[in-house]
């Protein structure tokens, strides 16, 4: 594929805001899991971004007020990224950017919230509930757009963990068909009672702060997240150095199925092979070239043995590679955004992490797993994403120029 | 972009799958809303089937039948599903126990309310490793939906299986976003002009438009087209039924998309 220019792109989660914070923690090894305390929930470890709370959308975008669409806002205030993005509309045009977001829960927190204090007799919700602009999948591009004042089209994926990295993959499609010249591409997922409780439900949260890659490993921890990246043709706009964000280039993508289980991987990993595999070869670089793997790592037993397996199956033991859930939880559809700034960060840093919280790398594993960072250029990497629905997406990045 | 329609199908009140609606979409008998439930997803293993919900029904029907007209079996095709609800029964059952102190989540429940629940248990069901992407875009959930899948086939050169299904949400919410009835349509999309097609659709998007978009000339399928984001496609598949050119204006956020459509 012809690459992909992200000229700007940030992303805020339990490590804090931005690429400084996400840089410094990942250098210091200092993760930002927390005991869950959230809507009733004790069980497990949260990553939850500090400072929600306190932070309100513009006046004028008061209807769109949720935890999710301020997660965004947060994001959009972060690392220059508003400004990249006034410099690529005064080029483009509004109407030429579209804004494309993943997202598996968007504001339904809002509607939790609201349940709590619906009329349960007549069966109606509060009448100050704004469905359209919270719980709706659709309220995050629209806040993003309208934050932004973009009028391009926009477009919310909903795959489950796979939602904002396949986001970049359906920007690809509208640039490279000429629906869009350049596209806000991210996620958001912010701490609510439904996933907390659901994953919960499945017996897939840890009781101790998720550990990807250990042999004692056992599920997640779920955590809040919002990433957005400006992602443009390469060569086509003059780009200067604008804000703190970080720069990378999309190099390759792949998306499949597992067709196998909604909630647990093909053991196999068929789905997830294709998908590394489509991306390998979209970027044009052989296996032994990409110099680090940011897997999807969950720390859930069966995702972590499955993708072990499929790692091996395409590039061997030759490749570092490592989970960075370990420092922030698992960020479900924002993860993919979020781990394109680390990805982002690990070629600007020559950082390859090691994940956090492993005692022992589960010793039936065979892909190179990373306990420790190593300090060594990085040039080219993989990011892997895998949802519920047997969802798969691979991305490749390399630097911005 | 230009893509062929080598499969299509329906599904809502009047319009029960393709063969019996083309008559009806056309005006040649007259439309009633007579609700006919759709027939069982059955690419899926009776467990599976137990487990998925109606919405997984509605829209398994029609891609399963723009897959016979098309004369494949769906195995390997990349599908788009597109829907502003997704399963707004299982949505409002999961926050009706969130709002009990001490209310279990169900697991199937809580695997069944991801968005891409429905776009799963068809590669489930087909054994299917091709990509599946599940969006939704509220009231322009068809025509943003259209547009990422022709898109995709047009970039990736494959072709496109594209469904757009809503129903009602019960409950609460319901009260809030209304949906009128149930009603899902599938596009089979296909890059390569040579293949046998029903039609060939020109696409043109233009963020900037803001012309009155097409809605049907029947009060009753006008009714219909408004009152479920998925059945804005009326106008195209009346188009489709027509089998002479035309040119449909379909709304998205922002401005709109026009597809000329040219019977093959």
């Amino acid at each position: 594929m012809r690459p992909l220019v992200i000229s700007a792109g940030t992303a805020v989660s339990a490590l804090g805001r931005g690429v400084a914070a996400t840089r410094n923690a990942m250098q210091q090894r200092r993760g930002g899991l927390v005991p869950c305390d959230f809507s009733g929930v004790t069980e497990g470890y949260m990553g939850r971004l500090a400072g929600v709370e306190d932070h309100k959308l513009p006046d004028h975008l008061h209807r769109f007020e949720c935890r999710n669409n301020r997660l965004a806002d947060m994001a959009l205030n972060t690392d220059g990224f508003r400004q990249a993005v006034a410099q690529a509309r005064a080029y483009y045009g509004a109407a030429r950017i579209a804004v494309i977001m993943g997202t598996s829960t968007s504001g339904i927190l809002s509607s939790e919230q609201a349940y709590a204090r619906r009329d349960v007799e007549q069966g109606t919700m509060p009448p100050d509930f704004e469905q359209q602009y919270t719980q709706d999948l659709f309220s995050l591009p629209s806040y993003v757009a309208a934050a932004l004042s973009l009028e391009g089209p926009c477009l919310t994926v909903s795959n489950a963990c796979a939602s904002s990295s396949h986001a970049f993959l359906d920007a690809w499609h509208w640039i490279e068909a000429g629906v869009c010249d350049a596209a806000i591409v991210g996620g958001a997922d912010s701490l609510c009672g439904m996933t907390l409780r659901g994953f919960g439900a499945l017996g897939l949260v840890d009781a101790q702060p998720t550990r990807p890659g250990d042999a004692r490993r056992h599920g997640i921890s779920i955590g809040e997240a919002a990433g957005v990246a400006l992602v443009e043709r390469a060569g086509v706009r003059p780009l200067s150095r604008c804000g703190e964000g970080y720069r990378a280039s999309l190099l390759g993508c792949g998306a499949s199925s597992d067709g196998h289980h909604m909630s647990a991987p093909d053991p196999q990993g068929r789905g997830a092979i294709a998908a590394m595999r489509q991306a390998l070869a979209r970027s044009g670089l052989a296996a032994t070239e990409i110099d680090y793997i940011n897997l999807h790592g969950t720390g859930s037993v069966a995702n972590d043995v499955m993708e072990d397996k499929a790692v091996y199956s395409v590039f061997g033991d030759s490749v570092a590679c490592s989970s960075t859930k370990g420092w922030t939880g698992h960020t479900l559809g924002a993860s993919g955004s979020l781990e394109a700034m680390i990805c982002g960060i690990c070629i600007q840093e020559s950082l390859v992490p090691g994940g956090l919280n492993i005692e022992q790398i589960d010793p039936g594993f065979r892909s190179r797993i990373m306990a420790h960072n190593t300090a060594k250029p990085v040039r080219f990497v993989m990011s892997n994403a895998f949802g519920f629905g047997g969802n798969n997406c691979s991305l490749v990045f390399g630097a911005a120029e | 972009m230009i893509v062929g329609v080598r499969g299509v199908s329906v599904w809502g009140p009047g319009l029960a799958g393709w063969t019996q609606a083309q008559s009806r979409l056309r005006g040649q008998v007259e439309w009633t809303p007579d609700v006919v439930p759709p027939p069982p997803a059955s690419s899926l293993a009776p467990n599976e089937r137990r487990r998925s919900g109606p919405v997984t029904r509605l829209a398994h029907a029609v891609a399963e039948e723009a897959c016979a007209v098309a004369g494949t079996d769906g195995s390997a095709l990349s599908v788009v599903f597109t829907s502003a609800n997704g399963d707004g029964g299982v949505i409002d059952s999961i926050l009706k126990v969130l709002s009990q102190p001490g209310g279990e989540v169900s697991p199937t429940q809580f695997h069944n309310s991801v968005h891409n629940a429905c776009a799963g248990y068809w590669t489930i069901g087909h054994n299917s490793i091709a990509s599946a992407t599940a969006l939704s875009c509220y009231d322009w959930s068809f025509g943003l939906g259209l547009l990422k899948a022709a898109a995709e086939a047009v970039v990736e050169k494959h072709p496109v299986l594209f469904v757009a299904y809503d129903q009602p949400i019960p409950g609460p919410i319901g009260r809030v976003r209304i949906t009128e009835s149930a009603f899902a349509c599938a596009l089979l999309l296909d890059p390569d002009l040579g293949q046998p097609a029903l039609a060939h659709m020109h696409l043109h998007y233009d963020p900037m438009g803001h012309d009155v978009p097409d809605l049907p000339e029947h009060e009753g399928l006008r009714a219909l087209a408004l009152g479920n984001p998925a059945a804005r496609s009326l106008p195209l598949l009346a188009c489709l039924a027509r089998r002479q050119a035309g040119s449909v204006t379909v709304d998205c956020r922002s401005g709109q998309l026009r597809v000329d459509v040219s019977p093959c």
